[in-house]
């Protein structure tokens, strides 16, 4: 509902309003910018990119002739020198944190020393097709043999090729869970921020989004993001090419293709031609990347997203110990276990990012009171009441008075923050304006509640329906125990071949 | 697989034949699998029930997997309702107290410990918290029900439980679903999120799979429609014949759009009360007043209910309103409340499934709405909505859905290796208003 008004006041008022209060996502120092390109009308043929972590100096390159499978994997073991540094810079500063586990022989847990990587490093791309590519990237570079692979490989490839692979597989598979920060788009981390007047694909622009964002003085936000959609020079291109990795088709025919024929046709300076062009396309959204950098560097960080990155860095530790250890690149298809665990692992991440948000933020709570899910009030009684039983609990009753219309039944559990933890309650009596609770837990262990744990006559409190720290879910078999509903075990595991050559590859 | 059946015969000899054939199948079966497939009201909680107490006297142990706690409960006390002796273990989870109408039961054992239930021959719990046992010897037998409204990932934590079940559910009601992007598994035969049994039989092809044929809860002038809009290729017909379930009034009708509306449902079986076409906000106040003042209607004319079972009067317990969203069924309770109703049941059709009730109204899914999102447009979610009633259904809704339809077709992106759903939601809903339109009164607040 707020987001429909906010993108109704962005409309009338010409300006992008605000979804958020504070920023919602972690944003490290020294983020890898990646703007990649890709060739029309043949998937996984990269035509160039801007990548780097310095705003000054971004390092381009350039495939001049895209169809060329050389080319292309000489681009992609350059990208490799370039990225993989930055991938793996974050490897060797660690924490040792303890974690309780299970142990694998008696099922016991027990408290283990683990690794944790510091910090991890961090990739932007400027919109979610460009997340897309990066997991396209992966696909097509893991699987790809060394000469050290097999000696008689007709196109062996550097051994740091696969290796990037594996990495932006892991980075964009990390990006399907909610809340991640490995891997971001810069287009979804504005418009989780700021609600335009235009609809959620036109958000994908990222120089239209931007111009909702900063609108320039002559002229609102639709003006100025139709003009980036589709102001063209005399030669009829647009002076906001497309962020990618899509190339604008006028691009392509008028300048592009009669550059990379001249290439062909082995001319002198045909080269430096191609990555002139392509690097046309390419520095405008370099810089409205960091446009839009800076202005998310603007607001305050959330209080919980310390807590969210460190899933992140675990998720970022966990990859590197399967690197060192020599584990294989990520197969093609997960098991029926591993997909399982995957999409449960995700649920539980959602929950908790809206949790959070909500938690951190009073717009986006705001949002969830109007749900009918949580309600802010003024205290208006509380009486002491105790449990049954030997020896009885503070089980005080709370009477909130509120302008909020909450779902909520008698008996239902609901939430409220306190001290950086949840205290529980449960409704007793909802009327209109009224809610009355009875806090159960957090008081303490003795037969008066411990100081601060019950709110007083004239205190503001914000109660949730949904739970702050989503429980992890039930646990799942190991993959050689899948059960004959599901297929049975995975067949023993043959070694990941590598991608079989077609008759593509010798085009 | 399903076999053929004939449409002529009595329905209740037709209905016992195909429950012996699943019970031979369960009992005797080579393969470690049945699927059944009931159609709304068709007897599937009496299969259950008669499935565990016949494997019980078999001398066998088994455990029933349910999908929610309500479920849960009310497959308890089916269970002691039939058979008062027979030792039910109710394993629940440590904040989620079974209902008090349970833990009454003498032959109930309530715990949230399956250790504590090794003496029962039949636990029952809902699929989540089965999927926490560990370390208990393997059941031989297992009743999984609801099993197409169960996810395939939960189906996995469960599984390595039991040897053999007999899986029991009904096709047409909501699938499960998940808040978070699964299309990365769409295709796989496990993929995660699809339902429990699409998964089962991807991998087991030839499980012998039953229908039963026979709907006892829709009246003869639901099941025909019900069955042609969202079961066109397993056909099934009513337990009853026209005219054995009857609706009447007290008190005649004031002349009034609802109460026409309601004359029209008496008579039929079907209603529409359609408001004046208008894009609205989800919680349409005058919809919403609309069906509170149906309700109140129906409840104020004194309506007797006469059917196989008896005549009685038409109770507040036996009347639901569905809606598609929490939001508007909170407002409806809101305006029943207003309008001194109590009793009324008004939920959402996630909520409503496996319900039953004498005569339900419903808030059409796409009544107001300026767009039909893959969420109002599920088969499921109209299935259960029209399908929960013995006697009658009235629709509430904003004139202009079919062209609504019309305007907004299908997009879901198709993906390889899936199993197309048929019918899909659009044509489901236009064959539902294309009936409803013959029992439509224009109404103006």
């Amino acid at each position: 509902m707020i987001r429909t008004l906010a993108r109704v006041q962005a409309l009338r008022s010409g300006r992008a309003e605000p979804l958020t209060t504070v920023l919602h996502r972690h944003l490290g120092e020294r983020p890898m910018v990646f703007v990649p390109l890709t060739t029309a009308g043949e998937v996984g043929a990269p035509l160039g990119a801007l990548v780097g972590t310095d705003r000054d100096s971004p390092r381009l390159l350039v495939v001049p002739q895209p169809r060329d499978r050389d080319l292309r994997f000489a681009f992609l073991a350059e990208l490799a020198e370039v990225m993989l540094p930055h991938l793996v810079s974050g490897a060797d500063d660690v924490d040792v944190e303890l974690r309780k586990e299970k142990d694998p022989q008696t099922g016991a847990r027990v408290e283990v020393q683990r690794e944790v990587c510091r910090d991890a490093p961090q990739l932007l791309v400027p919109n979610e097709a460009g997340v897309r590519y990066v997991r396209l990237l992966g696909r097509s570079t893991r699987f790809r043999r060394t000469a050290e692979d097999d000696p008689a490989e007709p196109f062996p490839v550097p051994s740091r090729v696969p290796l990037l692979g594996r990495w932006l597989t892991h980075y964009a598979e990390r990006a399907l869970t909610p809340g991640s920060c490995l891997l971001l788009s810069v287009t979804g981390l504005l418009s989780r921020h700021w609600a335009t007047g235009q609809s959620a694909l036109e958000d994908q622009h990222l120089g239209a989004l931007l111009a909702w964002i900063d609108p320039p003085r002559d002229g609102g936000g639709a003006v100025a993001a139709a003009r980036v959609e589709t102001a063209r020079d005399e030669r009829g291109l647009l002076y906001c090419p497309p962020a990618g990795p899509a190339t604008d088709p006028e691009f392509d025919n008028r300048v592009l293709a009669p550059a990379v024929a001249r290439f062909d046709a082995g001319l002198p300076g045909a080269e430096r031609l191609v990555r002139d062009l392509v690097e046309s396309q390419l520095r405008p959204t370099w810089e409205l990347v960091w446009q839009g950098l800076a202005r998310l560097r603007e607001l305050p960080v959330g209080g919980r997203v310390a807590a969210r990155w460190e899933s992140d860095r675990w998720s970022y530790t966990g990859h590197r110990d399967r690197v060192l250890a020599g584990e294989p690149p990520q197969p093609r298809r997960d098991d029926a276990v591993t997909a399982a665990a995957k999409l449960v692992r995700r649920e539980v991440e959602q929950a908790r990012l809206d949790a959070h948000e909500a938690l951190d933020d009073p717009l986006v709570m705001a949002e969830r009171r109007l749900a009918g899910e949580a309600f802010a009030g003024v205290v208006e009684s509380v009486e002491l009441a105790y449990s049954e039983g030997r020896a009885p609990r503070p089980r005080p009753l709370v009477s909130v008075r509120t302008e909020d219309v909450p779902h909520l039944e008698p008996g239902a559990r609901v939430f409220r923050a306190l001290a950086g933890a949840a205290q529980e309650a449960q409704v007793v009596q909802v009327e209109p304006g009224l809610v009355v609770v009875r806090l159960t837990n957090r008081m303490g262990r003795g037969r008066e509640p411990a100081e601060g744990s019950v709110p007083a006559p004239g205190d503001r409190l914000c109660f949730t329906s949904f739970e702050h720290d989503p429980r992890p879910a039930a646990p799942l078999p190991p993959p050689e125990e899948t059960p004959w509903t599901h297929g049975g075990p995975p067949g023993d595991a043959t070694p990941l071949s590598p991608d079989p050559h077609t008759a593509e590859d010798f085009l | 697989m399903i076999a053929p059946e004939r449409e002529d015969g009595d329905p209740a000899a037709r209905a016992a034949s195909v429950t012996e054939r699943i019970l031979a199948d369960t009992l005797h079966g080579t393969r470690r699998g049945v699927v059944v497939d009931s159609p709304p009201g068709a007897g599937k909680s009496t299969l259950v029930v008669r499935a565990a107490r016949e494997l019980v006297g078999a001398g066998e142990r088994l455990m029933i997997v349910a999908q929610t706690n309500s479920q849960v409960d009310d497959l308890v006390k089916r269970l002691a309702e039939q058979d008062p002796e027979l030792a039910v273990g109710r394993l629940h989870g440590s904040d989620s107290q079974p209902d008090p109408g349970v833990a009454r039961l003498p032959a109930v054992t309530l715990s949230s410990s399956a250790g504590d239930l090794a003496q029962c021959p039949v636990v029952v719990a809902t699929a989540a918290k089965w999927a926490f046992v560990q370390d208990v010897p393997v059941w031989r037998h297992a009743i999984v029900d609801e099993a197409y409204q169960m996810r395939s990932d939960a189906l996995l934590k469960v599984a390595g439980l039991f040897e053999r079940a007999l899986f029991v559910g009904d096709p047409g009601q909501l699938d499960p679903f998940t808040v978070v992007g699964a299309e990365q598994w769409a295709g796989l035969s496990y993929d995660p999120s699809a339902s429990a049994v699409v998964t089962l039989l991807a991998h087991n092809p030839g499980l012998p799979q039953h229908r039963l044929p026979v709907s006892w809860r829709l009246p003869a002038t639901a099941a025909p429609l019900v069955s042609a809009a969202f079961y066109p290729y397993t056909p099934f017909r009513s337990g009853t014949g026209h005219g054995v379930r009857r609706l009447s009034f007290g008190v005649a009708g004031d002349g009034s759009a609802p109460d026409r509306a309601l004359d029209i449902a008496a008579e039929s079986g079907w209603g529409l009360l359609e408001l004046p076409r208008r894009r609205t906000v989800r919680t349409d106040p005058e919809a919403v007043a609309a069906v509170a003042t149906l309700v109140r209607r129906l409840l104020d004319r004194g309506g007797v209910t006469v059917s196989e079972r008896g005549t009685g009067p038409l109770t507040a317990e036996r009347v639901a309103v569905g809606t598609a969203h929490r939001d508007q069924a909170a407002a409806v309770r809101a305006a029943l409340a207003e309008r001194g109703v109590t009793g009324v049941t008004a939920d959402t059709a996630n909520r409503l499934q496996g319900r039953e009730y004498d005569v339900t109204v419903v808030l059409h899914p796409l009544s107001g709405r300026s767009d039909a999102t893959a969420f109002h447009l599920e088969t499921g979610r109209l299935c259960v909505l029209t399908s929960r009633h013995r006697h009658a259904c009235v629709v509430v809704s904003r004139a202009g859905v079919a062209e609504l339809l019309d305007e907004h077709p299908s997009t879901e992106p198709v993906q390889l290796g899936v199993t197309v759903r048929f019918p899909d939601g659009w044509e489901a809903n236009h064959a539902v208003l294309a009936h409803l339109a013959e029992h439509r009164v224009r109404y103006r607040p």
